[in-house]
Parts: structure tokens; C-alpha cells; sequence
């Protein structure tokens, strides 16, 4: 697969993994990202996800994965059994994303999070003009059949390690096909983090 | 020969035929040593020179060594048949396949019906008591005897299912990967508690004589009961509903307790063949070593695994009660614990217990893939193989 094809997001997780690391992936759906960390970074890798249907397209490639919840797959791990934690486009669907965040910092010695912008300007202009719940390329579902439990910006995620006293170790900002250089919170529609603690 | 063309179902292994393994004796787990012991087994598929891409299948409880193909003559596929031949999760173009009737047994290897050389009698209760671990050796003796060093897998589910926990337990050094379906480390009491009435209906038989029958007339009343148990055990609340509602059979003259629902003459009907085929001591015997089995013998799973690089794929069935999911998620724990690479799924069914023999398509698709990364270079990396 040449470069170019890999989804962005995808491109800057691979970009935070070093070469040869174990990385659990939470949430990893069909596990795209898992077999790009196989093939680009050499990475033993380990998924977990709820979809049964996702399951056995992680199984056709060839790839390990836990058919359970993210909310309660981490607990049996020891500590830092990964190099990485992953989170791509999962949090937000976690119920306790707190006790997620900090079971996953404990799990692996760092953590890669991912999650739409909900400040993106688009966000908030669709809020400001329309009065209505935003729904945009990163943000795609209606109201009544998100599977999103939480919203929030890239702000609010920087305060949020603050407050926690978790490193940010690197932010990496997107929009639909480049990376944001400045007023993130405002232009990009995905953070992705590397945090340890 | 042109009825047996006419039986043998498209991808399946055609004729095959049991052959028998036997040897001077076995070291039981308690000590004891017992002897001879045959085995019948079938092989299904090429062993390849190499030699590394044997599989070794683990029945259940009432299984037997013909998982696939047909014998001659007969109209009698294997239990298994739908995963194993060519193309099949069991893919016998890719794959060797052994499948072995197990030390207790009562379908060609050694067991309570066979003579014991000392008096030239069937042992019945003289036969020892025997062990999950007792049956894995004596399989790891066919291993050995078949010249394979080292298997691609060993797959199985229920008492299958022990059998491959207690092979990666004792043989981790044997086995590329390990495949437990629908099973458990340890019987829950309620899972022996079923055992335990299906034992005391045999033994409430009075023409089970403390297993004195073979001369005689055997206790196929209570082997019936202790088999409709089980069958209860083996389907779903669910299964049960789809497949007989409360439908009413047609009868002739009632009697006040005839099987009036098809439910009750199906019980009824399965009770009454399994006798044909099984023998009561047999199933005392093999119901108590399953009930008997802790994999890790009181130690945690995880130490025993800790550091193995046998790749483990767990397999359970949602509607599965006689062997809850949360029973496989300890496995899966274990392996958590552990670092095994691994894989679980538990399979959307209805089915039941039953579900491992039955849901041919989602877990024909996990054995294939599974195998196929194991037995294949990883298809990404490259490693396997070393």
C-alpha cells in the first residue's frame, strides 16, 4: 500500500509509534491501523473490540484481538504491558473516560489518543447560525444515532492532562486532508496525542 | 461403491477408515500404570515433509476418532464433517489431520468395555480411574508414534476443550498454537452437578450391577436419562423454542404420560439411540475426569503460561449456558495476565452448548484464519516459522 493511501489519521499515529514496539489498540475496529503498524512499524500488536462483525475482519488479517469493551478490557492487563496505548476515535464512545484514561496510562507506557475536534470552526459556526448540534466530516452522525457519549475540544483535552498532571508529549492537529500548524482548537477537526505519566 | 459416492457430500474427505494405535502402557497421573492401550484414530489430509502442519482434533464427551469423511458402506459422516476437508476451516489440502477416540472411550481405544488381559473380561469397574492429563498423554503417545515433534495446533470444544487447555499446560514445547472452544479451566459446581445426576441415573439402573453387565443386560434406561440431561444442557432456552415451540406429536392412544410434545419424544428419541452407541461405564468414567480437570492444578493460568509463544485462540457462544462465555473470558484473562498472543471471540448464537458443532460459518472463518497466520508466515511480518 503506498503511503499516500493511508487514512491521515492513521499516517500520524504511525509517525508516533517507534519501529518494533508492542501497541494495544482499544477500539481498533476492523484493525487498519493494527496492520499498518505490523507492516510499516514492525509492531506486535494486540486489539480489542466490541463488533463481532469488525472481529472477524481482525481475524482475516491476520491480527490478535479481544472481543470484549474497552470500559472493562484493561483491567486484567498488567502494568506497562505495551509500549503504546491506543485510543484512535474511541474515546469519545467510552462510557468512564476517565478510568479508561487512567487504566491505559497505567497499561502502556505511553498513550496515543485521537477524537474529533468539537470546536472546529465548522462546529461552531453550524452552533452559532443554525442553532443546531454541528455534524461535519469529523463529527458525521445526527444527534439521535451518534455513538458519541462526549464532547470536546482540543482545549479541553490539553486542560484536562493538566489538571491531571499527564505529560503531552507531542499533538499532532488535522483537518479533512493536512495538518494544522496554528489555532488548532479552532481549524482542526482531530487532535491526536502522545501523553504518558 | 456407488452408494458411497452418493453419501460423500462435496468437500468432504471421502472414505476413510479408523486404524488403531496401541502400545505396552501408560504412566497414569496417579501413579499407576496401565496397559495395554489402544487408540483408534482417523487422519484426514497429507503430513507434510517438514511435518509442521499436523492438527490435532479433541472430541467432546460422546465423540469418537471419525470427525470427517465417511466409512465404507455406510451413510455415517464424521461429527465434524462440515469443518474438516478441503478448503474447510480444517483445510486437509493445507493440513494433516488427527483425530484420536480418547483412554475411556468406548469407540475402539482402550476403555471399561474392553477385556482386561488379566482376567479376559471387560474391566468395567477395574478400569481405572482415569484423568483429563491421562487422556492428553495418551494421545501425545499417537503424536509421537505419528513422528510429529511439534503440532500446528490442537482444537476442540466442551471436554475438547480441556483437553487442549490441559495440552498447553503439560506440552507447551509440542504445539505451535492451541484452539479451546465453548470450554472452561475448571468445572463451576453447577456444571458437575449435571454430571453428577446423569451419573446417579446409570447407577440407579438396576441393571447396572456396579457396572457387571457386559454378560448381561445393560443400563440403557439410566444412559438414556443421563443423555436427555445432557441434551438439555446442550441447547438454548431459545434452540429449544425454534425447534419445537410447543408443538404436539401426533400419538395414538394416549397414555397419561406419553411424550405428548415433540420436545419430549426428541429427548426421548436421543436417549434411546445414544444408548445403541455408548456404554454406561464409559460415560461414569469420562464425566468424572472432565468434572475432576483443573487445568492449572490450583495455581493461577497465568503463571503456567507466562512466557509460552503458543498462540491461543479462545472461542465461546453467546447463548452457550452450560459453558458461560465467562468461563472462556478466564482463559482469556489468563492469557492477558500471561502476554500470550491471542485471540477470543464469543460468537453470536443461539444454539447453546451445541453451538460449537453447529455455527459452521462464523467459526469455520476464526480456525481458518487463525491456522492459516500460524501456519503461514505471518502474512505482514514474516515471523512465524523460526
Amino acid at each position: 500500500m503506498a503511503r499516500k493511501e493511508i487514512q491521515l489519521d492513521h499516517s500520524v499515529v504511525l509517525d508516533l509509534v517507534k519501529p518494533q514496539s508492542s501497541v494495544l489498540d482499544l477500539g481498533c475496529g476492523n484493525g487498519d491501523l493494527l496492520y499498518l503498524l505490523i507492516k510499516e512499524k514492525k509492531a506486535r500488536v494486540q486489539g480489542i473490540e466490541i463488533d463481532d462483525q469488525a472481529i472477524y475482519k481482525c481475524v482475516a488479517k491476520g491480527l490478535n484481538v479481544f472481543h470484549g469493551d474497552v470500559d472493562t478490557g484493561l483491567a486484567e492487563f498488567r502494568d506497562k504491558s505495551f509500549d503504546y496505548v491506543i485510543l484512535n476515535q474511541s474515546m469519545q464512545q467510552i462510557l468512564h473516560v476517565d478510568k479508561v484514561l487512567a487504566d491505559a496510562l497505567r497499561v502502556g507506557k505511553k498513550v496515543i489518543v485521537g477524537f474529533p475536534n468539537f470546536a472546529h470552526y465548522k462546529s461552531r459556526l453550524q452552533m452559532l447560525f443554525h442553532g443546531r448540534a454541528p455534524v461535519t466530516v469529523a463529527l458525521p452522525y445526527q444527534w439521535y444515532e451518534t455513538p458519541n457519549l462526549h464532547f470536546l475540544s482540543i482545549f479541553d483535552f490539553k486542560k484536562y492532562c493538566h489538571t491531571k498532571n499527564i505529560t503531552l508529549e507531542r499533538q499532532v492537529c488535522i483537518g479533512e486532508n493536512h495538518k494544522i500548524p496554528f489555532l488548532r482548537n479552532l481549524f482542526a477537526q482531530v487532535g491526536i496525542f502522545l501523553i504518558s505519566k | 461403491m456407488n452408494k458411497d459416492k452418493k453419501i460423500i457430500k462435496n468437500n468432504s474427505v471421502g472414505l476413510v477408515k479408523t486404524q488403531e494405535f496401541t502400545f505396552e502402557s501408560l504412566k497414569l497421573e496417579s501413579g499407576e500404570k496401565f496397559g495395554p492401550v489402544t487408540l483408534a484414530y482417523e487422519t484426514y489430509g497429507t503430513l507434510n515433509k517438514e511435518k509442521t502442519n499436523a492438527v490435532l482434533i479433541t472430541h467432546a464427551l460422546s465423540g469418537d476418532a471419525h470427525a470427517a469423511g465417511v466409512h465404507e458402506g455406510q451413510d455415517d459422516s464424521g461429527w465434524w464433517d462440515e469443518f474438516i476437508g478441503p478448503g474447510k476451516a480444517f483445510d486437509t489440502e493445507r493440513y494433516f489431520i488427527i483425530c484420536s477416540n480418547i483412554l475411556g472411550g468406548c469407540k475402539g481405544s482402550t476403555g471399561p468395555v474392553s477385556q482386561n488381559p488379566k482376567t479376559g473380561k471387560p474391566y468395567a469397574l477395574d478400569f481405572p480411574l482415569i484423568t483429563i492429563n491421562d487422556i492428553v498423554s495418551a494421545q501425545k503417545r499417537l503424536v509421537d508414534h505419528l513422528g510429529i515433534e511439534k503440532l500446528l495446533s490442537v482444537v476442540g470444544g466442551s471436554m475438547g476443550g480441556q483437553q487442549v487447555l490441559s495440552w498447553l499446560v503439560n506440552y507447551p514445547k509440542n504445539l505451535a498454537s492451541a484452539v479451546p472452544i465453548a470450554t472452561t479451566i475448571k468445572h463451576s459446581p453447577q456444571q458437575i452437578a449435571f454430571n453428577e445426576v446423569g451419573r446417579q441415573s446409570i447407577m440407579a439402573d438396576e441393571n447396572w450391577q456396579s457396572g457387571n453387565y457386559y454378560a448381561s443386560t445393560a443400563p440403557s434406561k439410566g444412559l438414556a436419562v443421563a443423555r436427555m440431561i445432557g441434551h438439555i444442557t446442550y441447547m438454548s432456552d431459545t434452540s429449544m423454542a425454534d425447534k419445537f415451540g410447543r408443538q404436539k406429536k401426533e400419538s395414538g392412544q394416549p397414555f397419561k404420560f406419553t411424550a405428548d410434545f415433540e420436545v419430549e419424544g426428541y429427548l426421548r428419541y436421543r436417549g434411546d439411540n445414544f444408548v445403541k452407541r455408548f456404554d454406561a461405564n464409559s460415560y461414569l468414567y469420562i464425566t468424572k475426569a472432565m468434572d475432576n480437570f483443573d487445568a492449572s492444578e490450583g495455581r493461577p493460568l497465568q503463571e503456567v503460561l507466562q512466557g509460552t509463544p503458543v498462540k491461543i485462540l479462545v472461542i465461546s457462544f453467546k447463548s452457550d449456558w452450560l459453558y458461560p462465555a465467562y468461563q472462556s473470558k478466564e482463559i482469556v484473562k489468563a492469557c492477558k495476565l500471561a502476554g500470550v498472543e491471542s485471540t477470543y471471540c464469543e460468537v453470536n448464537s443461539t444454539y447453546g452448548h451445541d453451538a460449537f458443532l453447529l455455527e459452521v460459518k462464523e467459526e469455520s472463518h476464526l480456525i481458518k484464519h487463525f491456522l492459516k497466520k500460524v501456519f503461514y508466515a505471518y502474512e505482514v511480518t514474516g515471523e512465524y516459522g523460526a
